[in-house]
């Protein structure tokens, strides 16, 4: 327990990195989707759109920021320090994961309360459910966020975290277009966890959430990312 | 203290052998530490020192031979919080006072210390409210013993504690070490300081290219690392009469050459001249324990290579 209260501690004093994952996506989305309230697009309204997309990105950004205290861990030998306590790998993560989601929530609860100022109207179970989604469609980020923490130099992995988030915002659509609607490309769109948490708005709206398929892809994500992120780990432990 | 842990065991290493590509670390180590005694491993670096404590700690997996620490493997001892290390590296975890990164570390273990008293006792006190990000050297050190130790372990690993702390901060920190090790934990620390081993530690392992090559009491290893070597051409005198000269332990002959063994090479070469004037090519050599042991005593890399001198 005071792992993980000084967990959050270490994560709200960081607040140039705080501040930015909360206010970057809220002053985007007012810049960009105030003006176009009433656009359609993508067979919603470009608000309801925007707002699951900015949400998406700042989320994203909070949850790949473990892996960022886990690199200065591990730079400054702290990591190693940790391995010789009784403190266990699975609970020093879990108060990461749980760390990241505190700060991923926040910002897209700001998110719904700028959409819904600017007239996105969703009902209580609509909000929820569409919450529920991103934040399963974030937990292969999180895993990113550790494997990269793990493995990419200090000084190389504020880069390599934004690139990660911009790549995988990208190509999920969260900048306004879809690379591809139909074909091959499309298909192995599909497969990326971010495509379907830009659809987590869109799905929510228009039917009762992801298809199976969404299920599936970040199932499999999940499942091949955290044998890697166990071995990133030994990696990043034992001395080379 | 631990009620778990069978302090009649002690830390048994047994055939310890790591190596890292073609670079054999650590080549078969057999070691024995009892319960409560405070064992300095010297060595240079590159000895092993590091490697070795990195597999009692369960960092690095032996390539050969088992670790025990008071009858359990390391994954044990430390899970169950026996054991806690100061390792070489150590920037602590950021956005943290001082304080609040003791309080986190004494959270981990089932008994730990009272916090603000490890502080005072290890000099921390003065300093806790502060950032860990913006301490002096002997500042971080203090802040790592604290971490240490606040779990209240049974066995104290400590890899060059005193790296790169000058002379006042290394005593105040084995004075503070003294304080907490008086009851009874079994503490080991690598060093490449003669002195530090000689004072704070019960007994003396000496470690070089990953073997263990002497073993005992400060007094014992010191005398014998001390020793020194003269080499001289001297013919017709009989190697008893050389064995008597002040400072000379043992001396042997080899046709015209004879090689004194010496306590105190000064006096013995002192002696030896004026006794027999006609001595030639003398040549006053660091035994090899004591060449391993002047390049662990002395910055200076060439004072730790053979100490020539050839008379006129």
């Amino acid at each position: 327990m005071t792992h993980f209260r000084y967990e959050i501690l270490r994560m709200l004093r960081n607040r140039m990195f705080y501040g930015i994952t909360l206010g970057l996506p809220l002053v985007l989305f007012y810049a960009i989707a105030s003006g176009q309230r009433h656009v359609m697009f993508d067979g919603t309204s470009f608000p309801l759109y925007f707002m699951t997309a900015m949400a998406v990105y700042g989320s994203m950004y909070a949850v790949v920021a473990p892996g960022a205290r886990i690199a200065r861990d591990r730079s400054g030998g702290w990591i190693r320090q940790l391995r010789v306590t009784p403190l266990r790998v699975r609970t020093d993560l879990a108060a990461k994961v749980a760390a990241a989601y505190l700060l991923a929530l926040p910002t897209v609860v700001l998110l719904y309360l700028a959409g819904a100022s600017i007239g996105v109207h969703l009902d209580a179970a609509q909000w929820l459910r569409m919450t529920g989604l991103i934040v399963a469609g974030l937990v292969p980020f999180v895993v990113m966020g550790f494997i990269l923490g793990y493995l990419v130099p200090v000084d190389a992995l504020a880069a390599a975290l934004g690139g990660l988030v911009v790549l995988f915002a990208l190509l999920g659509g969260v900048f306004g277009f879809q690379l591809a609607t139909s074909g091959p490309l499309f298909d192995v769109l599909k497969g990326l966890p971010s495509y379907w948490l830009m659809q987590a708005g869109r799905t929510t709206v228009m039917g009762g959430g992801w298809p199976a398929e969404a299920w599936i892809v970040i199932a499999l994500w999940t499942a091949v990312l955290i044998p890697a992120a166990a071995l990133a780990y030994r990696r990043a432990t034992s001395r080379v | 203290m631990t009620i778990t842990a069978d302090a009649g065991q002690g830390i048994v290493l047994s055939g310890l052998s790591k190596s890292y590509g073609p670079v054999r670390a650590v080549r078969g180590l057999d070691l024995t530490i009892a319960p409560g005694e405070t064992v300095a491993m010297l060595g240079p670096n590159g000895a092993g020192k590091t490697t070795t404590i990195d597999m009692i700690l369960g960092l690095t997996r032996p390539d050969k031979g088992t670790v025990s620490i008071f009858g359990s493997p390391p994954a044990v001892a430390v899970r169950d919080g026996w054991v806690g290390a100061m390792l070489q590296a150590g920037a602590p975890l950021d956005h943290l006072r001082v304080r609040e990164l003791v309080k986190v570390m004494a959270s981990y273990y089932p008994h730990p210390l009272d916090v603000a008293e490890v502080l005072r006792v290890t000099g921390a006190s003065d300093f806790a409210g502060q950032w860990t990000t913006k301490l002096s050297g002997g500042q971080a050190q203090r802040v790592r013993f604290a971490a240490a130790l606040v779990g209240d372990p049974d066995l104290l690993l400590l890899d060059e504690p005193t790296a790169g702390i000058d002379v006042e901060g290394r005593r105040d920190f084995w004075q503070a070490m003294r304080a907490v090790t008086q009851q009874g934990k079994t503490v080991v620390f690598a060093t490449h300081y003669l002195e530090e081993a000689d004072a704070y530690a019960d007994r003396i392992v000496l470690i070089a290219r990953g073997q263990i090559v002497a073993d005992g009491p400060a007094t014992e290893i010191k005398a014998q690392a001390t020793a020194r070597t003269i080499r001289a051409t001297l013919p017709g005198v009989d190697a008893r009469a050389l064995g008597t000269l002040p400072g000379v332990r043992s001396a042997q002959r080899h046709g015209d050459s004879v090689v004194l063994s010496c306590t105190d090479a000064d006096a013995a070469l002192a002696a030896l001249l004026g006794a027999f004037p006609a001595t030639r090519d003398i040549e006053v050599t660091g035994g090899s324990l004591e060449a391993a042991f002047l390049e662990l005593t002395t910055a200076d890399a060439d004072a730790g290579h053979q100490v020539m001198e050839t008379a006129r």
